[in-house]
């Protein structure tokens, strides 16, 4: 099957900064993809060099086989990270502007709609909140009836509520058949939308699949938490790591009832135990680590 | 068709944001309206407290006192002229009190409604010579500084509306993220760059109008020719500034660099463009100087318009000027054009 978009190679070099360092990946049609990593991994360089909006040092991108021309940007909606729009204009005449630029146009009542920016049309763009802005930023994205829609960190700066709503939304755009690339740092974000993830470090992928695929073939069971002042033996036995800032020692356990016999004698109590089902959050910091990022 | 759908909506988006923000769009219209009104206030006499009186005779050669009893008078400044036909314009506008031509007989040209002029004429005619003497009439009403600093005063806002207006607006696009925001659509540069052009071509023409027209009927400033030439001549200028400011801010990330820049520019065109005083006066080299500069254009051609009533013919090769200025400044503008950053 053709992708619908495909990024071959890839590299941008910033002065002093290998900002993306060969990076491939194919979305097929339909599909929500999800580009994760920490702080500076270089998801937005890698979505804008997609975008058409930074150049690569080297590297293709292919739309629907082609290299990527006019019809992309007729056909692409996207969030940007970080931008700004016109001072002293209203959401309704910023949704208006947008949709004028393209031949493909959505009815924008239904836009408006979607994005809940009914009550909000006549406000100026410099007058709302965060939240508000991003609602519009994602309206803006979809003016044009997008079939491919890029999400840079969508949900950055919302409450919980606007979240799940968001969540509904894109689950939405998505059974229509448009095509999503997210990028976020919300796991359970991207474990609820996903279809395919791709993890990036320093420029690189690497891990890629779908959520299940990269679980299962990581951690082939649950895991236990154990408190580590309750530990006052060696672990060497079992499969662990210790998460001294959060005081916890986590154990990876394909036979859960095997695990806990082994862990009883090394323990004070078994109380203090939770037993829970891994994580895209565990997979991410066992990927990455946990030092902080510059 | 689909280009201009996307260049109206991008106009249309421009406009209003320049008409909302009511602060910039006051200053747009109270900075000219004040310094007219400061400056006729102030120069409302012709602002000379001495005669003056033109000679006429060879170029570079001095005044030859003893020749006429006249010429000894004290207080009165006498000047040598050249230039027949500028000199007669000279006292026609009331600018030469009186213009004498040595010889036999000697003749003197005076304008018959200048109460200066017919001061000087009795010192002229009772100065104790006896040699004959022949008067003609040149008639014209004076020039005052305001009618001749009008248009520099509306040129020089213009040039700071269009330069600093499209400059400093698109390097701010460029920094805040619209533009990249923008670039992500399939709106094209020169689409960008001709609705930026317009929007400020309009908006300036309608301020300048007004101003104008204000001016004009409260101190019925002099205007000699056609007002649609005049409107040509606005035109041709705006869209040559304006292009000028979007080449400054085609490639510029900084507010103070494009600052700088523009800065850089509008100060020579304030002073050697004459938006204040005649470069009749100066050297070749400042005049040089002035000829590259758009605003001089504007304003030879709108001041020979209304002072004068030049015709096409008399400006045209200034129109011709600020068209291939505009024409480079767009089409190196429209090429190093840059959306975002870095
Ligand atoms: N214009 C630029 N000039 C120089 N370096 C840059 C530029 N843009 C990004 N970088 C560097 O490239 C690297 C990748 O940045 P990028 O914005 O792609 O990260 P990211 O994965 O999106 O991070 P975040 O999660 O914080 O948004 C970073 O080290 C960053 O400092
Ligand atoms: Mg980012």
């Amino acid at each position: 099957m053709p992708f619908a978009l495909e990024a071959r190679d890839l590299v941008k070099r910033y002065p002093g900064v290998l900002a993306v360092d060969g990076v491939s990946f194919g979305v097929p049609d339909g599909v929500c993809f999800g580009l994760l990593g920490p702080n500076g991994a270089g998801k937005t360089t890698t979505v804008e060099i997609i975008e058409g909006v930074t150049p690569a040092t080297s590297g293709e991108v292919l739309y629907r086989g082609e290299p990527a021309g006019s019809r992309f940007r007729e056909e692409t909606g996207i969030q940007f990270q970080a931008t700004a729009l016109q001072d002293y204009i209203t959401v309704r005449e910023t949704l208006d502007m947008f949709r004028k630029l393209y031949d493909r146009r959505a009815d924008l009542d239904a836009v408006i709609d979607a994005c809940s920016l009914g009550d909000l049309l006549d406000r100026d763009n410099r007058k709302l909140s965060g939240g508000q802005r991003q609602r519009l930023f994602l309206a803006v994205a979809l003016v044009n009836r997008p079939r491919i829609v890029f999400l840079d960190e969508p949900t950055t700066g919302l409450d919980p509520q606007a979240r799940r709503n968001f969540w509904d939304l894109v689950k939405r755009i998505r059974k229509e058949g448009t095509t999503i690339i997210l990028t976020t740092h919300y796991m359970d974000e991207a474990q609820v939308l996903c279809d395919e993830i791709a993890i990036m470090d320093h420029g690189r992928i690497i891990a890629q699949g779908t959520p299940d695929e990269l679980l299962r073939s990581r951690y082939p069971g649950l895991i236990i938490e154990v408190p580590q002042k309750d530990v006052i033996d060696d672990l060497a036995a079992l499969e662990h790591r210790v998460l001294d800032e959060a005081g916890v020692v986590e154990i990876v356990a394909s036979d859960v009832s095997k695990a806990l016999a082994d862990l009883g004698p090394a323990v004070r109590t078994l109380n203090h135990i939770k037993i829970r089902q891994p994580t895209l959050e565990d997979l991410f910091l066992d990927l990455t680590g946990h030092s902080l990022r510059p | 068709m689909k280009t201009l759908s996307r260049i109206y909506a991008i106009f249309v988006a421009r406009n209003r944001e320049f008409l909302r923000d009511r602060g910039t769009l006051a200053w747009n219209i109270v900075l000219p309206v004040l310094l007219v009104g400061g400056l006729a206030a102030v120069f409302a006499g012709d602002g000379r407290d001495q005669y003056t009186v033109g000679v006429l005779q060879a170029a570079g050669t001095e005044i030859a006192r003893e020749a006429h009893p006249f010429l000894q008078t004290r207080y009165v400044e006498f000047v040598p002229m050249a230039d027949n036909a500028a000199a007669l314009r000279k006292v026609e506008r009331h600018q030469l009190d009186l213009l004498v031509a040595l010889g036999d007989p000697v003749r003197y040209w005076v304008n018959p409604d200048s109460p200066r002029g017919y001061f000087i004429e009795r010192v002229l005619l009772q100065s104790g010579s006896d040699a004959a003497i022949v008067r003609e009439d040149v008639t014209g009403d004076p020039i005052r500084y305001v009618d001749w600093v009008l248009p520099g005063i509306l040129g020089m806002n213009m040039m700071f509306s269009c330069l600093f207006g499209v400059g400093y607006v698109v390097v701010r696009y460029r920094k805040n993220g619209f533009l990249k925001r923008l670039r992500a659509t399939p709106l094209k540069p020169a689409e960008f760059i001709v609705a930026q052009v317009l929007s400020r071509l309009l908006l300036i023409l309608a301020i300048t109008a007004f101003v104008y027209t204000g001016t004009h009927l409260l101190l019925d400033t002099r205007m000699d020719g056609s007002y649609a030439l005049l409107l040509l001549i606005t035109v041709a200028g705006a869209v040559s500034l304006v292009s000028l400011g979007l080449l400054i801010a085609a490639r510029v990330n900084s507010e103070e660099l494009a600052g700088g820049l523009l800065n850089m520019i509008t100060w020579p065109m304030m002073i050697l463009s004459g938006v204040w005083f005649s470069l009749e006066s100066a050297g070749p080299l400042v005049q040089k100087i002035a000829g590259m500069l758009p605003l001089t254009h504007v304003l030879d051609a709108a001041r020979a318009v209304m002072l004068d009533g030049a015709a096409f013919a008399d400006v045209w090769h200034h129109l011709a000027w600020l068209a291939v200025m505009s024409a480079a400044f767009l089409a190196i503008g429209a090429l190093i054009f840059r959306w975002t950053p870095g």
